[in-house]
């Protein structure tokens, strides 16, 4: 489908104690495009989003076979490094999660860790990221205030402004709006649009209306399977597959 | 039918709360009744002389109670500043970095722990902590130590406050959200850094807490303490200086001598003082928790 896949599933399948999450997945995720993952809860949509950077490494009893190419590295080689390859990709879990620390060190929080002291530079690098997240008019007179203090959607802009100050190529969302009022959903919606001209962006999401409106492609998961992948509309309006067809017209969640 | 069932709901729920009044006021019914045992050394003796007198000479009728408070000060602090980094990293080692299987083991252990009497772990300090302080620890630092030290109390209050301050502090950070720590995983942030700067801080009150549980409980902590402490009425000026905090004070001498004048109710004071000092030491943390909640906003 495409010749320039960003990153490339290759027969992964994840295994959590006796069940099988995953089955023999293959993928590839176009550079620079939405890609939103979707499919009825529990069919395994968070686990494939998850093992992109890895974050199940910490889960028990977890066993993951297969390989995941980004930028052409196998992620899962037993010599990959692991903070680097979680530094490439921003994650927007389903609540904002601020880490527990004033507005303007939870965007510093990445950059410092990997080596930026500079006061100036971290100055910029924040206020960049505000921007780009449209949080700065509303956040630059109390930079200083805990993080918690802000709304839930206003909290959910500055973990993205979070993961983009580490300067990610791939921004990962896990159901980012499902906590959100209408308003916060279409301001973070619109941003993953704004957002592909610079990152390749990988959704999962149960909301059909939310896939149709920011991705360019999407994957149909099901019982841990993938059942279909396609661009937006040939899987919306024209399935080929009657599972895809059915879970698209309401009959299967 | 009905009515019964009222009835009984009301029943009950004046008898809980006639319980949780009893179980209150047995903190108030001790406190007045150790203050009023102490009254007549308060009566003889002035309260600031009391608190701030070296000379302990009970035959004489001197009741100066600062070796013994300082005694009870320096076991709790060494105490504390030993357990507190073990248990905060043995913490962390349970609850991130232990597999499953190995945690269903390490947990029990240090359960167990706290299980065991005191008089056990005073006479492991007796014939383990003592002789090592005195050949092996103290002739680095001064000419001549029995072993009988302070060092010896806060190491052995140290291994008798370790479980409970592990257990407290593995339940906080439990309740700290694996998406939280996702979050600065996926930053790129390696295990340690997140725990340093992300469940560290979220679970600082709760490590406050369990501080001060485990700080209250040293301060009382008598039979263990005063096998390995030396009992000497002087006060400490290292820790390799015996010590005589106000418990083992109170064990070692109540009921015995009574027959000298004051002695009784200077005993009661000593107790009177313990009470006091952990109650003040409870209200200042709690107050200083309740402003770090705020201040986070957590």
């Amino acid at each position: 489908m495409t010749n320039n896949p960003h990153i490339s599933v290759q027969n992964l399948s994840v295994e959590i104690g006796n069940q099988q999450i995953l089955k023999d997945i293959s993928i590839n995720i176009p550079n620079k495009k939405v890609v939103s993952i979707i499919g009825p809860s529990g069919c395994g949509k968070t686990t494939l989003l998850k093992s992109l950077n890895r974050l199940l490494d910490d889960t028990a009893e977890i066993k993951v076979t297969g390989k995941v190419f980004v930028d052409g590295e196998n992620i899962y080689d037993p010599n990959a490094e692991v903070t680097h390859i979680r530094k490439k990709m921003g994650l927007l879990s389903q609540r904002p999660y601020p880490l527990p620390m004033s507005i303007y060190d939870n965007i510093a929080y990445g950059p410092r860790i990997h080596g930026t002291r500079k006061k100036v530079v971290l100055d910029e690098i924040v206020e960049t990221q505000l921007k780009a997240t449209g949080l700065w008019n509303e956040v630059k007179d109390r930079l200083n205030a805990p993080a918690t203090r802000l709304s839930i959607g206003q909290q959910q802009r500055l973990c993205l402004a979070r993961g983009l100050a580490v300067e990610p190529e791939i921004i990962l969302g896990d159901e980012s709006t499902s906590a959100l009022d209408p308003v916060s959903t279409s301001i973070i919606e619109d941003l993953f649009i704004k957002l592909k001209e610079k990152y390749t962006i990988v959704l999962v999401t149960h909301i059909l209306r939310q896939a149709r409106r920011v991705s360019d492609y999407i994957i149909f998961v099901y019982m841990g399977k993938i059942i279909e992948f396609g661009p937006t509309e040939e899987i919306l309006l024209d399935p080929k597959q009657e599972l895809t067809r059915e879970y698209v017209k309401g009959y299967i969640s | 039918m009905t009515s019964l069932r009222l009835l009984k709901d009301k029943v009950y729920a004046k008898i809980m709360l006639i319980f949780t009044i009893l179980s209150v006021a047995v903190v108030l019914v001790i406190g007045i009744g150790l203050y009023l045992k102490s009254v007549p050394v308060l009566n003889k003796i002035s309260l600031y002389t009391l608190l701030t007198s070296s000379v302990w000479k009970p035959l004489k009728g001197l009741f100066g109670f600062f070796p013994f408070i300082m005694g009870t000060l320096w076991v709790t602090a060494i105490a504390i500043i030993i357990a507190l980094p073990l248990c905060l990293l043995t913490s962390f080692f349970i609850t991130e970095y232990t597999p499953n299987q190995l945690r269903k083991i390490l947990v029990p252990f240090v359960n167990l722990l706290s299980g065991i009497p005191p008089v056990i772990f005073g006479v492991w300090g007796v014939l383990f902590i003592v002789p090592l302080i005195q050949d092996h620890i103290a002739p680095h630092f001064v000419e001549f130590s029995t072993g009988y030290s302070v060092l010896a109390g806060g190491i052995v209050l140290a291994v008798m406050i370790f479980p409970l301050i592990v257990s407290i502090v593995c339940e906080v950070l439990n309740t700290i959200p694996k998406d939280l720590k996702d979050a600065s995983l996926a930053l790129g942030a390696t295990k340690w850094e997140t725990i340093r700067k992300v469940s560290l801080r979220k679970a600082k009150p709760g490590i406050i807490a369990a501080t001060v549980l485990a700080v209250s409980r040293a301060f009382g902590e008598t039979i263990a303490v005063l096998m390995v402490c030396g009992n000497n009425a002087d006060v400490p000026h290292s820790v390799f200086d015996p010590g005589y905090p106000l418990p083992a004070l109170i064990a070692n001498n109540y009921g015995e001598m009574l027959s000298i004048p004051m002695y009784d109710s200077a005993l009661m004071f000593a107790a009177f003082l313990l009470f006091i000092i952990i109650l003040l030491f409870n209200v200042i943390s709690r107050i200083i928790l309740a402003r770090l909640e705020r201040k986070l906003a957590l």
